[in-house]
């Protein structure tokens, strides 16, 4: 049992562990931190597979980004923690059964050696670089799938955001195109009256006071 | 040296994961946030294949697709929780059982 065998074990046990801990947490806020830390064993996972692209992107994009969106989210919510788990053990027995079933299957599948054999992974060269060989093919053969997740990414932004926009009511704030809009006519108003004649010295109210 | 650990030892990994996922989804059936939770976490299980397969077959292909799946997922999660954020503004609940308006 070499060294990468023994870092395989310990970030797989991490893993499951912490997936385990997710789903079975009283506490949501419990959850997305062993969520965290699940992501964080699985980017060491996949720096065991020579990712080291995507294991950092993970780190920083999920742990970095949508996990703290998780946290905000969940600690917005006041929540009724006891309703929610109330029958949290009705269908164990059934996702038991089922996930015993994928787990035996899969295992059967591809525990089997015949599905490993004749598959080495190629030893690459100290200076080999898997962030230059994936932007390499993202700038080539996939660079129209790679405009599109940008432009998902926005539509997804402005869901997000035109979803939970909220204006509110009370607040006194200015409406720029409305005051550039605004026409003479709104502010200014000019009415015909017939003139008066102005005793020297004294106000135009005590003329009109004098008719 | 060569190394002990081969394709397997990664996809039975991601198996497990997986059945964990869907036995989250079983026992927190009410709990909407917890579901998004257990999605990520299936999300996470089928990167790890791909990312083992891609890795055993010499191909960065599967990188490539990893790479999409994070930018959908990443989008999925932010509409996601912004629906549920709205969703519980409406209703001050994420039960998923009260959330049968719809139904005729």
């Amino acid at each position: 049992m070499n060294f990468e065998t023994i870092l395989f074990y310990f970030f797989a046990a991490s893993t499951v562990f912490s997936a385990l801990r997710v789903i079975t947490a009283r506490n949501p806020l419990h959850s997305v931190m062993f969520l965290v830390l699940a992501f964080v064993s699985s980017a060491g996972i996949w720096l065991l597979l020579e990712a080291e692209f995507l294991a950092i992107a993970l780190v920083l994009v999920y742990v970095g980004a949508v996990m703290v969106l998780f946290l905000f989210v969940v600690m917005m919510l006041d929540i009724n923690i006891e309703k929610l788990r109330k029958d949290f053990l009705q269908w164990l027995p059934a996702g038991a059964l089922l996930a015993t079933l994928i787990v035996v299957q899969m295992t059967f599948v591809l525990g089997d050696k015949s599905v490993s054999t004749g598959l080495t992974a190629a030893k690459h060269a100290a200076d080999y670089s898997n962030t230059k060989e994936i932007g390499r093919l993202i700038y080539t053969d996939y660079v129209y799938p790679f405009e599109l997740a940008a432009v998902l990414l926005l539509v997804a932004m402005v869901a997000a955001i035109a979803l939970t926009f909220r204006r509110r009511r009370d607040s006194k704030r200015q409406d720029v195109s409305w005051q550039v809009n605004v026409k003479r006519n709104d502010r200014v108003r000019i009415i015909s009256m017939p003139a008066t004649k102005k005793n020297n010295g004294n106000g135009a109210d005590e003329a009109h006071a004098a008719d | 040296m060569t190394s002990s650990l081969d394709l397997s030892h990664f996809l039975v990994l991601g198996a497990v994961l997986f059945a964990i996922s869907i036995v989250g989804i079983f026992l927190n059936r009410k709990n909407l946030i917890v579901l998004l939770m257990a999605i990520e976490l299936m999300l996470l299980a089928v990167n790890t294949n791909f990312i083992a397969f891609s890795h055993y077959l010499n191909d960065v292909h599967g990188q490539i697709f990893v790479f999409f799946i994070l930018t959908v997922a990443a989008a999925e999660a932010a509409i996601g929780l912004a629906i549920l954020v709205v969703l519980f503004r409406n209703l001050r609940t994420i039960d998923v059982d009260d959330l049968g308006t719809l139904k005729g």
